[in-house]
């Protein structure tokens, strides 16, 4: 008798929530946060980075990873569970070119993705992933970026520029107010560190950048790169700062003189 | 008739296969080409019943991608020819086996090494300094044991292939009419026109 009431995880409370899915999308705000900007032709991928203890081996502990040659996904939550979820986009991504002789377009990928994730809340037995993802890529033959988004429901959509993870709405927010269209190269990567630099206080070395140029083109920015590019950020709000502040006192200064003005009226 | 055959040289391999596709005793096309490229560093010629060549080398290959993406580097030569033999051999042993032969040609990046290993349908695996499949075999292994030189270079190479290439043309009663050949070396595969 027990039997039936162990295996169904994902049921409904009276009032319509499902809570072990609305837990997974708590367990991807506590992840560190992911960002995905789309400019003209180049989309970038930008997360951030745990610091890595003193004696552990930085470069088996990656946010991102190739799903295809010309697909790259970043995810915030469990990282087991995105470890999985990855190989199973993976091997979908060889399958559909052995099936069809032709790569994956970047909305199948998402789609097959976020299915798998669906799956895990109607099933009996099994709990729903603990991650959200950010998907970019190009489709073959094409010249323009993706950037799409699944989340633990199995919902999926598509973005301009989206974060997930810890702090994702300041995030978001910070984006919905400085993204333009057509963003070249340099300002797209430089939108996406921005943003991130929002949540994470440490800078540079705990921000990780991948850029995608073009089908299959896709490089990781060095260590060296984002902190340059961190110290034209702070350069540049540095110089805001410093026009805030003559503006400030050119207004003090005429404040004082209009009330010099009137203390001494006119004779 | 279905001929491929290969050879290493100082620091490459060299796969050649015929170009035929024949269906009874009709050649359908000359312009096939049954060298697969696996990896950067890999290539396979494959011959044997029709239809089971391109789906069992398609397989391979997708096989050997996914490993690539998985851990970022490419399976080494040595473990993907095991690794194609036992994926031979389950076949053998499965309701429908494929019958095909392969040769595989790499280079190891990491220890800078040529390798090329001849496999057959039955799932034996032997690595081997020049190798042939098909009836073009029985003409240019004879050559081969004559002329080559695992020191040679490039240029050295390809003319003792064109010597087995012109034995076969000359000898063999249905000679195939073009052969496709290409290298691997630590540059990667590319094809070579003759």
């Amino acid at each position: 008798m027990s039997g039936s009431y162990d295996r169904a995880l994902t049921v409904f409370s009276p009032d319509g929530h499902l809570f072990q899915v609305e837990y997974a999308s708590e367990a991807v705000r506590r992840g560190t946060c992911a960002v995905g900007v789309r400019g003209k032709d180049v989309v970038v991928l930008g997360v951030e980075k745990k610091s890595v203890l003193q004696l552990q081996d930085p470069r088996t502990v990656r946010k991102v990873a190739m799903l295809d040659d010309h697909i790259c996904l970043a995810f915030a939550g469990l990282t087991a569970d995105g470890r999985v979820l990855i190989d199973k986009a993976r091997i979908e991504c060889q399958s559909h070119r052995l099936t069809v002789e032709d790569p994956v377009t970047v909305e199948y990928i998402t789609r097959h993705i976020a299915t798998i994730q669906q799956k895990y809340t109607q099933s009996g037995g099994v709990r729903p992933f603990g991650v959200a993802t950010l998907i970019v890529g190009f489709d073959p033959h094409t010249t323009e970026p993706k950037l799409l988004q699944t989340e633990p429901g199995g919902i999926y959509s598509e973005w301009k520029a989206n974060a997930i993870g810890r702090s994702s709405k300041t995030v978001r927010e910070f984006l919905e107010k400085n993204h333009k269209d057509d963003l070249s190269r340099d300002d797209a990567i430089k939108l996406t560190v921005k943003s991130l630099l929002e949540v994470v206080q440490t800078g540079a070395k705990n921000i990780e950048i991948s850029v995608m140029e073009s089908y299959g083109k896709v490089t990781s920015l060095e260590l060296s790169q984002i902190e340059g590019i961190v110290q034209e950020i702070e350069r540049e709000k540095e110089a805001e700062a410093e026009r805030k502040r003559s503006r400030l006192a050119a207004a003090a200064a005429g404040q004082a003189a209009m009330s010099q003005r009137v203390d001494t009226p006119a004779q | 008739m279905e001929t491929a055959f290969a050879l290493t040289g100082k620091g490459y391999v060299l796969l050649a296969a015929d170009t035929t596709a024949v269906h009874s005793i009709i050649k359908v096309k000359t312009d096939v080409d049954k060298i697969k490229e696996l990896s950067p560093c890999l290539l396979m010629a494959y011959s044997g019943e029709p239809g089971d060549t391109v789906q069992f080398a398609e397989y391979i290959e997708r096989n050997i991608r996914l490993y690539h993406i998985r851990n970022n580097f490419p399976l080494r030569p040595p473990s993907a020819a095991s690794w194609i033999r036992r994926s031979l051999a389950d076949s053998l042993r499965s309701r429908k086996p494929y019958s095909v032969n392969l040769l595989l040609g790499g280079y190891d990046t990491s220890t800078y090494m040529p390798h090329l290993y001849w496999m057959d349908y039955f799932g034996t695996l032997a690595e081997v300094p020049f190798a042939a499949h098909g009836y073009g075999s029985y003409f240019t292994l004879s050559l081969l044991d004559k002329y080559h030189d695992p020191e040679a270079t490039v240029e050295e190479g390809i003319a003792t292939l064109k010597r087995c290439i012109d034995e076969v043309s000359k000898r063999l009663v249905v000679s195939p009419a073009r052969f496709k050949v290409k290298i691997v070396d630590k540059d990667g595969v590319r094809e070579i026109e003759l």
